[in-house]
C-alpha cells in the first residue's frame, strides 16, 4: 500500500478532501450535502492520510483526540438547539442572524451549528474507528 | 435561500405561543446528560476530573427531574414540541405523573450509582468512560420515560442500548464479552421487532404521535393489523423486560460487569421494558391489551415463578439477584395484564420499588464480595461479625424485596392482590403469594449463609472466621473513604423504608400515573390544546 506515489500524493488527496467535506457540509443547508456525508467524506481523508503515514503521524495531525471531536460536535449540536431559550420559544427552534460580511450576507442559523455537530461526530465516531483498525493492521 | 415563495399560514402548523421556562423541564434531562456525558469524554485522560464532573450532572438531573414532577404534579401533563412545530408533526415530549415519577426514581439510582463507582471503578475503568456511559444512558433511559412519539422512543432505547454495551465490556474480560454478546443479539432481535412493529403502525394510521395513535385508535377500534402491532410491541418489550421466555439473556448477562454496572442495569433498565409496555399497549391499544390478557397473565405468572425458582437454584450472589430482577417483572407485568386502576397503580409502585431495591440489593452484594472476597454462597460466610450494619441493611432489603412489611415491596404487591381478588383472578393472586414466598426463602438463604454462619462452607458449628472490616479490601480505594460505598446504599434504603412507612405518597402519585392510562384526556388535551 505504501507505494512513493500513494504517499507523495497522499497529503494533497487528504488536503482535498477535507475541503471539499467543508464544501459538502455548508451546501447542505439547502442543496444535496450536509454534516453527515460531508462528515464521511471528513473521515475518509482522515483514513487515507493514516494509511499513507502510519497512524501516529495521522493522530499527531489532527492534535485532538477523533473521540473528543465526536464529543464536541454532539456538545454543540445540543447547545445549538438552547438557543432558543433566551427567545421564549420551544427546544430546538431554530434562530437566524444575518451577518454582512465584506458587502457579502451570511445567513448564520442555529441549524448550521447542529450541521456542524453531526459532521464533528461523524468525522471523529468514523475517523476513531478507521484509525484504530489501521493500528491492527500495521501491528 | 431559494425556498419557494408561496405565502402559507403557519399559525395552523407552527406554536406562536411563547414557551413558559418551566416547559424547559421537558427536555432538560436529555440536554443535561449529553451535555454532562460530552465533557466527560472529552476530558476523560483526567481521571481525578471525571467523578466530580460526572456526579456534578447526575446531581443536577437529580434537582431537574425533582423539579418536573413537582411541576406534573401542580399542573398536569406537560408537552413540549420541538421546533414549535404543532403536533403530530413536530416530535412531542409529554410528560405525565407516570413519566416524571420514574424519570425521578432513575435520576436518584443513577446518582447513587455515580457515588458508588467513584470508589469501586478504578482507574482504567474511568480512562475507558465509565462516567460518560452512565450519562449517556440517563440520556436513554430518561427519553424513554419523557417523551411522545413512539419513534422518538425507539431512538432512546438506542441511545440506552448502545451506552449499555459500553458499561458491560468495561473491563474487557473474556467471560464480559460473552456475557455482551448475548444480551447483544437478544435486544438487537426487540428492538428491530419494536421498529418494525412501529413502521406497521405508521402505515396504519400515519402517525407517530402518542396522542394522536390514541385518538385515531379509538376512532378505528381493533382491527386485525392493530392486533397484529400489539402482538409485536408485546413481544419487542417483554423481551426488553426480560419476561419468560425470551429472559434468557439476562442471567447470562448481568453476573459479568463490574457490580455497579449491574445494579444500574438491574435497576433501569427492565422497568424501561415494562414502562413501554405500559405507554404502548396500556394507553394507546386499550382495546388490544384487554384481547391479550390473558395471554399476559399467563406471561406474568411464569415470569414470577420460573425467576423465583431459578433464584433459589443459584449459588452466585449476582445470578441469584439477577433472577428476582425477573421474578419483579412477573409482578408488575400481572398488573399489565389485569388492567385496572388499583393494577396499574401496583404496577407503577412496584417499578419504582424495584428500581430501589434492586440496584441497593447489587450494592450490598459488591460490599460482600469485597468484604469476603467471592460472590459464591459456599464461599461466604462469617460477614456480621465483619459488619453488623451491612447485616442489618441487608435483612431491610431482603424483606423489602420479599414484599413482607413494613418496606416498600409490601405496599405494591398489597394492591396487586387485592385487584386480582376483586376482578376474580384469584390464580395469579396466589402466584403473587407463592411468589412472595419463595422470594423470602431465596434472599434468607443469602442473609443465613453469608451473614448468620461463622464462616465459609467447612466451619464447624459455632465457629467463625474473622474478616476484615468493610471497605478494606475495596479495589482502588485508594485511602480514600469509603463513605462514598454506604452514602448511596444508605440513600436508597432510606427511600425504600420511607416508601414503606409512608406509602400514601408513592400511592397517589402511582394512582394518577396509572389513571392517566386508564384515561388520558390529560395527556391528549396537553398535546392538542383544550380541543380533544
Amino acid at each position: 500500500m505504501r507505494s512513493v506515489i500513494f504517499r507523495t500524493f497522499a497529503p494533497f488527496i487528504t488536503a482535498l478532501m477535507v475541503l471539499f467535506s467543508i464544501f459538502v457540509l455548508l451546501r447542505g443547508h439547502n442543496e444535496p450535502g450536509g454534516g453527515f456525508i460531508g462528515g464521511l467524506v471528513g473521515a475518509s481523508a482522515l483514513a487515507i492520510y493514516g494509511i499513507s503515514a502510519g497512524v501516529g503521524p495521522a493522530r499527531r495531525a489532527l492534535k485532538a483526540h477523533p473521540m473528543s471531536i465526536a464529543a464536541f460536535g454532539l456538545l454543540l449540536a445540543a447547545v445549538s438547539g438552547v438557543l432558543s431559550l433566551f427567545t421564549g420559544q420551544a427546544f430546538m427552534t431554530s434562530q437566524w442572524a444575518a451577518v454582512e460580511v465584506f458587502g457579502v450576507t451570511v445567513d448564520l442559523s442555529t441549524p448550521l451549528f447542529f450541521d456542524i455537530g453531526v459532521y464533528l461526530v461523524v468525522v471523529g465516531a468514523i475517523g476513531s474507528i478507521a484509525l484504530a483498525l489501521e493500528e491492527r493492521e500495521s501491528d | 435561500m431559494a425556498g419557494p415563495s408561496v405565502s402559507v399560514d403557519l399559525s395552523a402548523a407552527m406554536q406562536t405561543v411563547p414557551v413558559q421556562l418551566a416547559d424547559w423541564l421537558v427536555v432538560a434531562p436529555s440536554i443535561l446528560t449529553i451535555v454532562g456525558g460530552m465533557l466527560c469524554l472529552m476530558s476523560r485522560k483526567n481521571i481525578a476530573l471525571a467523578p466530580k464532573l460526572g456526579l456534578f450532572f447526575l446531581g443536577l438531573l437529580v434537582i431537574s427531574n425533582l423539579l418536573l414532577l413537582a411541576e406534573v404534579l401542580k399542573r398536569g401533563v406537560i408537552t413540549m414540541v420541538m421546533g414549535n412545530w404543532l403536533p403530530p408533526f413536530g416530535i412531542a415530549f409529554t410528560v405525565d405523573a407516570l413519566g416524571a415519577t420514574l424519570a425521578l426514581v432513575a435520576a436518584i439510582v443513577a446518582f447513587a450509582a455515580g457515588l458508588y463507582a467513584s470508589i469501586t471503578i478504578d482507574n482504567s475503568g474511568r480512562r475507558y468512560g465509565f462516567y460518560p456511559f452512565l450519562l449517556l444512558l440517563m440520556t436513554g433511559v430518561n427519553g424513554a420515560f419523557l417523551t411522545g412519539d413512539v419513534f422518538n422512543l425507539y431512538v432512546w432505547f438506542e441511545v440506552l442500548l448502545i451506552s449499555s454495551y459500553g458499561l458491560l465490556v468495561l473491563g474487557n474480560d473474556r467471560i464480559q464479552l460473552d456475557g455482551t454478546v448475548k444480551y447483544g443479539i437478544l435486544n438487537l432481535i426487540g428492538t428491530n421487532l419494536f421498529l418494525i412493529a412501529t413502521g406497521l403502525l405508521y402505515g396504519q394510521l400515519g402517525t407517530l404521535n402518542m396522542a394522536d395513535i390514541t385518538m385515531k385508535v379509538q376512532e378505528s377500534g381493533v382491527s386485525g393489523p392493530l392486533m397484529t402491532i400489539a402482538v409485536l410491541y408485546f413481544l419487542a418489550f417483554t423481551m426488553k423486560a426480560a419476561a419468560f421466555p425470551v429472559n434468557f439473556w439476562l442471567p447470562s448477562s448481568y453476573h459479568t460487569p463490574r457490580i455497579v454496572v449491574a445494579a444500574v442495569f438491574a435497576g433501569l433498565l427492565t422497568k424501561v421494558g415494562i414502562y413501554a409496555l405500559l405507554r404502548i399497549l396500556v394507553m394507546l391499544m386499550p382495546a388490544a391489551r384487554a384481547e391479550l390478557a390473558d395471554v399476559i397473565a399467563w406471561v406474568a405468572a411464569l415470569t414470577m415463578l420460573t425467576g423465583v425458582i431459578g433464584a433459589l437454584a443459584q449459588s452466585d450472589v449476582r445470578r441469584l439477584l439477577g433472577y428476582l430482577v425477573i421474578s419483579g417483572i412477573g409482578s408488575m407485568l400481572a398488573g399489565i395484564a389485569m388492567g385496572s386502576v388499583l393494577a396499574l397503580s401496583g404496577t407503577v409502585f412496584y417499578a419504582v420499588h424495584s428500581i430501589l431495591v434492586m440496584t441497593a440489593l447489587y450494592m450490598a452484594a459488591g460490599l460482600m464480595a469485597a468484604m469476603a472476597g467471592s460472590y459464591d454462597l459456599r464461599r461466604l460466610g462469617g460477614l456480621y461479625g465483619a459488619s453488623p450494619v451491612l447485616a442489618g441493611v441487608f435483612l431491610v432489603l431482603a424483606l423489602a424485596v420479599a414484599g413482607l412489611p413494613p418496606f416498600s415491596g409490601f405496599w405494591p404487591k398489597v394492591m396487586l392482590v387485592d385487584a386480582a381478588l376483586t376482578l376474580g383472578w384469584n390464580w395469579l393472586a396466589a402466584s403473587i403469594l407463592v411468589t412472595g414466598f419463595l422470594t423470602s426463602l431465596a434472599v434468607g438463604r443469602v442473609w443465613i449463609y453469608a451473614f448468620w454462619r461463622g464462616g465459609p462452607e467447612g466451619t464447624v458449628d459455632g465457629g467463625s472466621v474473622s474478616l476484615p472490616g468493610g471497605g478494606v479490601l475495596l479495589a482502588g480505594a485508594g485511602g480514600q473513604s469509603t463513605a462514598a460505598v454506604w452514602v448511596p446504599i444508605g440513600i436508597l434504603t432510606a427511600l425504600i423504608v420511607l416508601f414503606g412507612l409512608q406509602p400514601e405518597w408513592m400511592m397517589e402519585v402511582s394512582s394518577r400515573g396509572a389513571s392517566g392510562l386508564i384515561d388520558p384526556v390529560g395527556y391528549l388535551r396537553s398535546v392538542f390544546g383544550g380541543g380533544a
